[in-house]
């Protein structure tokens, strides 16, 4: 018997295209001279801990079978973001929603993307009962989006996870986070948003081949549907309410020195007022 | 102004991070008080090293069985209660800890604010009640100022601790202090199962004025142990490791130093067998003293250190800790 429609999981997954996706250090992010931003004409790609995020998703749907009803990744961004929901959906994700902004718009706010996702997942007529989304966006480091949308759902939260585990049918998940110096585990009533750190993604590293980089899964992806929506559909206003005034370049740090050998080393240490400790 | 400063602390102590939190709650120029959150045993000896803090004015202290181990869920209904129109607040502060940070952008959703994160520096206009923050971006190759304007009338902010001195205890000196009625949960969405502290000898990451942090190039975790421990014994440093090495399984999560990981600024750093992607500098530029070990001469990292020794590192470190035993 199939199981009754309320005890099937439908998971949201909110996704940013951002600068790029490169661990490369070669790759440096420019201020424009206007001091209004940074060059974003360098590569675009999906955030990392969102891409551990689709992941996340995509593997609980292979140890909970069919009980994952449905996987729906969201972004918000400008017509090009769209390419991002195609990486999500080779990857794993059955259609995607594109809110879409114009190229030319301030990025949003935390705040206005999480009403935004509020939104979404209010307009989702199955409900949508587990939110996993990337503890941070590389480029504004503010990782606040999963705490604010967890806020305004009054959902349970649990941010910084490295380990999930669904219980469809308790609606609940075990989830386990990384704090500052340990780990923790907590019992959460679902629906739920998730946060996902580093430990998930040192799994994603393990996978012998990345799965977007199928190309039958590529192609599959390009049949999936997307769904087109604007702000004004969603009735949210992402005009940021923080005034960003400047965006500088950091002081430049003067190194480059360099000493011989050991003894030198210790030398500069020493200078620095750096020796041994009693032991 | 009038702040409102989250404190965190662990068996008794306040955590460093939320004494950095006062100090820049103090240079918004107007009245702090502290929150202390906790459970029935725990808030009493908190509460009597909060009032001791210079530049703290007042301590609100709640406790409760719910509080003992300070999931968002619960505590979070608190703070919005005390937040609530009609308080004399006008931001909301705490340290860019894993718990503050992720508690505060929660509370700020209820209360419709937007929330500013890990900020550098601050300066307040108490004429207009508008607050400017400089935060950094990019991995730290951007420094952002964010102004929140009077329209925002209760800012909440996080604070890179880095950035700001720990607010000293002032003898003599004692705020007073009022005890708040805890908001209970009637039927908690989130239980605590357990937490497992990673249990050390050695000075905090966070906190130590001094780290030894070792990345790919150290091939394993048992060789990451061998030849760093020593090394930090010897120096009485704290271990960090870039993402290479916490990647590949050599060192612990909770020991990763940038972008993603942690944020320190001791007195000296030492990278060894770090190449220095911009992810890792993030993590560690503002330290005082950089010195670097790699045996590729042409490692980003030699960039930024003050001090950089091109050498193989298992025959260089062994040789370090010898001679800065034998100089003790």
């Amino acid at each position: 018997m199939r199981p009754s429609a309320a005890r099937l999981l439908n998971i949201l997954v909110p996704i940013k295209r951002h600068w790029c996706r490169t661990v490369d250090y070669a790759v440096k992010i420019r201020v424009n001279p206007d001091q209004k931003g940074i060059d974003l004409s360098v590569k675009h790609s999906m955030n990392p801990f969102d891409e551990i995020a689709v992941e996340e998703a995509v593997r609980l749907r292979e140890r909970l079978k069919d009980t994952v009803k449905s996987i729906k990744v969201v972004t918000i961004g400008p017509p090009k973001a769209s390419e991002t929901l195609r990486t999500a959906l080779a990857m794993g994700a059955d259609a995607g929603i594109h809110v879409e902004v114009p190229e030319s718009a301030p990025a949003p706010e935390p705040l206005g993307v999480a009403k935004a996702l509020r939104a979404v997942i209010q307009r989702e007529k199955e409900g949508v009962d587990l939110v996993i989304m990337g503890k941070q966006a590389i480029d504004d480091d503010a990782g606040q989006t999963g705490q604010i949308l967890a806020g305004l759902m009054d959902w349970a939260q649990a941010t910084f996870a490295s380990k999930v585990e669904v219980d469809v049918g308790k609606k609940q998940a075990n989830v386990t986070r990384e704090i500052d110096g340990g780990l923790q585990e907590l019992q959460c009533r679902l629906p739920l948003i998730v946060t996902t750190d580093l430990r998930c993604r040192r799994l994603l590293m393990w996978c012998t081949e990345p799965r977007y980089a199928s190309l039958p899964n590529i192609m599959k992806a390009k049949k999936k549907p997307i769904e087109k929506l604007t702000p004004a559909d969603l009735q949210v206003d992402l005009t940021p309410r923080l005034e960003t005034i400047k965006v500088a370049e950091p002081p430049k740090r003067l190194g480059g020195g360099k000493v011989e050998n050991v003894d030198q080393l210790i030398a500069k240490l020493k200078e620095a007022g750096i020796t041994a400790v009693a032991p | 102004p009038h702040a409102l400063v989250f404190l965190e602390h662990r068996e008794g102590v306040i955590d460093n991070g939320s004494l950095s939190a006062v100090t820049a709650a103090q240079q918004l120029g107007g009245q702090v008080t502290g929150l202390v959150v906790g459970g029935p045993e725990q808030v009493k000896d908190v509460v009597q090293k909060a009032k001791k803090l210079k530049g703290i004015n007042a301590v609100l202290h709640s406790s409760s069985s719910q509080y003992t181990v300070p999931v968002v869920e619960n505590v979070s209904p608190l703070l919005e209660k005390l937040l609530a129109s009609g308080s004399p607040f006008t931001h909301v502060v705490s340290a860019h800890s894993s718990s503050a940070k992720s508690l505060l952008p929660r509370v700020a959703a209820k209360l419709d604010a937007p929330a500013v994160s890990d900020i550098t520096s601050l300066e307040h206009d108490s004429a207009s009640n508008a607050t400017t923050f400089t935060r950094p971006i990019y991995a730290g190759n951007a420094i952002a100022t964010v102004r929140a304007p009077p329209s925002i009338p209760l800012k909440f902010f996080t604070v890179r601790s880095t950035a700001f001195s720990a607010a000293p205890t002032e003898e003599g000196s004692e705020a007073e202090d009022k005890a708040l009625e805890p908001v209970e949960v009637a039927d908690p969405t989130v239980l605590h199962i357990k937490t497992d502290l990673t249990k050390s000898d050695r000075p905090e990451l966070g906190a130590a004025s001094r780290v030894i942090s070792g990345g790919r190039a150290l091939k394993n975790a048992e060789t990451f142990n061998a030849t760093l421990e020593p090394l930090a014994d010897v120096l009485g440093a704290a271990i960090g490791a870039s993402r290479a090495a916490v990647d590949a399984g050599y060192a612990d999560n909770s020991l990763q130093v940038g972008q993603t990981g942690k944020v320190v600024a001791p007195e000296m750093y030492m990278a060894i067998g770090i190449s220095g992607a911009i992810q890792h500098l993030a993590g560690m530029k503002d330290s005082k003293l950089i010195a670097a070990i790699n045996k590729d001469p042409d490692a980003p990292i030699f960039q930024i250190a003050d001090v950089g020794l091109v050498a193989d590192l298992y025959e260089a470190v062994p040789e370090l800790v010898q001679k800065l035993k034998q100089t003790q």
